[in-house]
């Protein structure tokens, strides 16, 4: 029977959480890395006990660790990002330009075939990729060097890449989420990047529908139509039909398009979860009401899961690398939140519990599907 | 041999416990003794110094015989007690706030 095995990145550790296909009975295990910030956890579809586990902050600067056991045991790997070539400069939040700094790795990606190539996206944005399992780390430069960066610039969270998408078809196809700059695409594997966000609209920017600027909150794809991304953007839902070419908004119906994360379906192509936030100045759902909305068409048509979700009296987020789904029969759904709790609906988020209720802000939630 | 004292997390990730003594060739600067503990410990590289300008993590200080190193050259020279192993440099994190 198949199992379950959700990675938990939170402001003070890491944790395991695993239960069998029925997904009711779940054991915790954690906190790995206790007391320290673990921005993301991530592990190989190829080689599903071979992790990757961000730990990034202010004391100790960045720290990898890797797992080859499902996370029972964990040993540090390189933790050098040298930015390659030309350093460069980016907008800084006064309009000013700044050179360049790494700060942490925001997100991992993990080859669909071989566990030890991993892209790494970092603040402040770059792209870097390990080909022997995280013995060493080299960066993508063409991307940091594309002749837009002098425009990029951070937002409130830092200029983060934080969202890496393998096209299954192609893995010389990537897309890459920037905030704020918005998206880039190669289809020669890293040696060329150019910004795909026509049709997006930020209208805190000068020229709202300019071609690089946009925060990006999360994209994300469904495996076998990997031309159709959808996108969370700061604010509106949007998706693309065309590999970036073209976007158009599919808010639709939703109470507010404000958010973070977004997730597809496993096995449902046109079923996207997001969770709307009330504002980009009160990061909580609205009326204190914890819903996610699911669209059944692709987006415009939403629908609040709420059957277990508290409905009152909440006012957590859920950022954006904390949602994800499983890949059994039927689709598991899964978000943590800031304020501690991790959410699982094992019915495609007809029905919600909390597999823990008390850890520390979640900062990512990736779901594993094992044999 | 020049004593160490890391902080909790730095001895986990370097799988120590209790102090740790190096040796240092040359001059007994500050910068040789982080060095010598990078050196003998590889998986501290980046934590104490950052990888790029090699310049101290700004939420670590360094202290010893109730001095505040943390703004003393890499090529500074270590008092005589630490040198001569009577007093430990302490690697010490910044007081966490919440």
């Amino acid at each position: 029977m198949s199992r379950v095995r959700v990675l938990v990145g939170t402001r003070k550790g890491a944790f395991v959480l695993t239960s069998d296909g029925k997904r009711k009975d779940w054991r915790v295990d954690g906190p790995f890395f206790s007391g320290l910030p673990i921005y993301h956890v991530k592990g190989s579809p190829a080689d599903p006990d071979r992790l990757y586990a961000s730990q990034a902050g202010d004391w100790f600067g960045q720290v990898v660790h890797r797992s080859d056991d499902g996370g029972s045991t964990w040993r540090p790997v390189d933790n050098a990002f040298q930015y390659e070539g030309p350093i460069g400069t980016h907008q800084f939040y006064d309009g000013t330009q700044r050179p360049w700094a790494f700060k942490r790795i925001w997100h991992f990606e993990p080859s669909a075939t071989d566990p030890d190539t991993v892209y790494a996206g970092a603040e402040d944005a770059a792209l870097f990729r390990t080909t022997d399992g995280g013995a060493s780390w080299h960066e993508l430069s063409a991307l940091r060097c594309h002749e837009s960066g002098p425009k990029w610039m951070p937002g409130a969270g830092g200029m983060g890449l934080h969202t890496i998408l393998i096209d299954p078809r192609d893995p010389r196809r990537i897309y890459i989420a920037i905030s704020a700059a918005g998206v880039f695409r190669t289809d020669d594997g890293g040696e060329s990047w150019r910004p795909v966000n026509r049709g997006l609209t930020s209208n805190f920017m000068p020229n709202p529908t300019a071609e690089v600027g946009h925060c990006v909150h999360r994209i994300t794809m469904h495996p076998s139509r990997p031309d159709v991304l959808f996108m969370q953007k700061h604010w509106d839902v949007m998706r693309t039909d065309d590999a970036g070419e073209s976007w158009q908004e599919v808010s639709g119906n939703l109470p507010t398009d404000f958010g973070f994360p977004i997730s597809v379906h496993a096995h449902e192509p046109e079923t996207v979860y997001v969770v709307p936030i009330k504002s980009d100045s009160e990061h909580f759902p609205i009326e204190g009401k914890l819903r996610v909305y699911r669209s059944k068409t692709g987006g415009h048509e939403w629908e609040p899961l709420t059957a277990g979700l508290p409905q009152e009296h909440c006012y957590v987020n859920v950022l954006r690398e904390a949602m994800d789904v499983d890949s059994l029969d039927e689709c598991g759904v899964y978000f943590g939140t800031t304020g501690g709790q991790v959410y699982a609906s094992a019915d495609s988020g007809e029905t919600w519990s909390a597999i823990v209720r008390d850890l520390p802000a979640v900062l990512s939630v990736e779901a594993q599907t094992l044999a | 041999m020049i004593r160490v004292v890391l902080p909790f997390h730095l001895r986990n990730l370097a799988r120590v416990e209790g102090e740790v003594r190096v040796c240092v060739a040359g001059p007994p600067t500050l910068g040789a003794v982080l060095d010598a503990l990078e050196a003998s410990y590889p998986t501290l590289r980046g934590t104490i110094r950052d990888h790029q300008t090699r310049s101290r993590r700004p939420f670590l200080r360094f202290f010893a015989c109730q001095q505040d190193l943390s703004f003393e050259t890499m090529e500074a020279r270590l008092p005589e007690a630490v040198i001569r192993g009577k007093e430990p440099l302490l690697v010490v994190g910044a007081i966490a706030g919440g």
